[in-house]
């Protein structure tokens, strides 16, 4: 199934909703309006022609002014595969959660909460996944300034003759 | 050993109680079982059959209390930093630490932009021998190991030759 077809299949379905092809490389992508993608991705997975029963990977971009949440989404049952897009103002970046949809969501969701800082509405568990609990900040954000130090370790060094001091002598 | 030397019958050595001990420290280093990053991949495969670690005495423990080497293998990021403080403080004295690659000597490829990485394990716990590379190669591990053997073994000859060096 092409995603040009699928596309026709959801206008058919959820006839309000303002649906986008994104016709990018080497996939094209379907964008769904933010506050819909649950709805729209429970009738992807329970649909029987469709039935995307897996969520390859979730993952988010930062797109300067707005983040764009990307779901790749297969079906093992019937082999095809999708590509699902939402935007989100980089003001209120609030998603609503896949996780009870698929599972897989929720560690992808707290990764993308994590280093960009995508809040995912619903969510039974939105804490960091990778970064300690006490970071400042998400780190794959285009405006992302690294902290100056971590618990008393400097983060940066600029010119290869500043070198860390040592936290040891020799005896 | 001075005046008793020679003293003695054939078959009878004398020599220090810490001699003999250090001596045996350096030809068994048990490390702990711990890798971090890539370097850890060939960590392994100097553990393996191939490299043979064993021939040289040292071979993984999975315990930091059975253990007198912690080979720093790879990438320290600040939230693995405590952590790996903790096992350092968990093993029992004497213990050496190796930092091996460029990740645990000064950061390597992520020294500059790395905002997670810890730039030389060093900042953490002391280090006794450095292994550059990215990754070094089992052969610069082994020797990095013999190395640190003179170190245990000799510790005033090697700390004379540091402030020489230096
Ligand atoms: S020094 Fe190179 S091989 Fe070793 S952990 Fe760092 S990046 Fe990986």
């Amino acid at each position: 199934m092409t995603t040009e077809e699928l596309l026709e299949i959801l206008k058919a379905k959820f006839p309000g909703l303002a649906f986008e092809l994104a016709a990018t490389k080497p996939d094209s992508a379907i964008r769904v309006p933010a506050e819909k993608i649950g709805e729209v991705a429970a009738f992807l997975r329970d649909e029987p022609t469709l039935r995307f029963d897996m969520l390859m990977c979730l993952s988010a971009v930062d797109r300067k002014g707005s983040f764009e949440v990307v779901y790749h989404i297969f079906s093992m049952t019937n082999g095809h595969r999708s590509v699902l897009k939402v935007f989100v103002p980089t003001e209120k970046p609030q998603v609503p959660t896949v996780g009870h949809i698929w599972r897989t969501a929720e560690w992808h969701e707290r990764e993308a909460f994590d280093l960009m800082g995508v809040e995912f509405v619903g969510h039974p568990d939105l804490r960091r996944i990778l970064l300690p609990d006490d970071w400042e900040g998400h780190p794959l954000r285009k405006d992302y300034k690294t902290a100056e130090e971590y618990q008393g370790l400097r983060t940066a060094y600029d010119n290869l003759n500043d070198t860390p001091d040592l936290a040891w002598e020799l005896p | 050993m001075g005046v008793l030397e020679g003293r003695f019958g054939d078959n009878i050595l004398i020599t220090s109680v810490d001699k003999v001990f250090d001596w045996g420290r350096s030809r068994s280093l048990w490390a702990v079982t711990f890798g971090l990053a890539c370097c850890a991949i060939e960590m392994m495969c100097t553990g393996a059959s191939r490299y043979d670690l064993d021939r040289f005495g040292t071979f993984f423990r999975p315990s930091p209390r059975q253990a007198d080497l912690m080979i720093v293998s790879g990438t320290v990021t600040f939230k693995m930093a405590s952590r790996l403080k903790r096992i350092y403080h968990q093993m029992a004295d004497p213990k050496w630490v190796i930092a091996m690659g460029s990740c645990a000597i000064c950061g390597g490829p992520y020294w500059q932009r790395g905002y997670s990485v810890v730039k030389g394990v060093d900042q953490i716990v002391p280090v006794d021998v450095y292994i550059p590379g990215c990754p070094p190669r089992p052969e610069a591990l082994i020797a990095g190991l013999l190395e640190l053997r003179e170190k245990v073994i000799m510790k005033e000859k090697v700390l004379a030759k540091a402030a020489q060096e230096a």
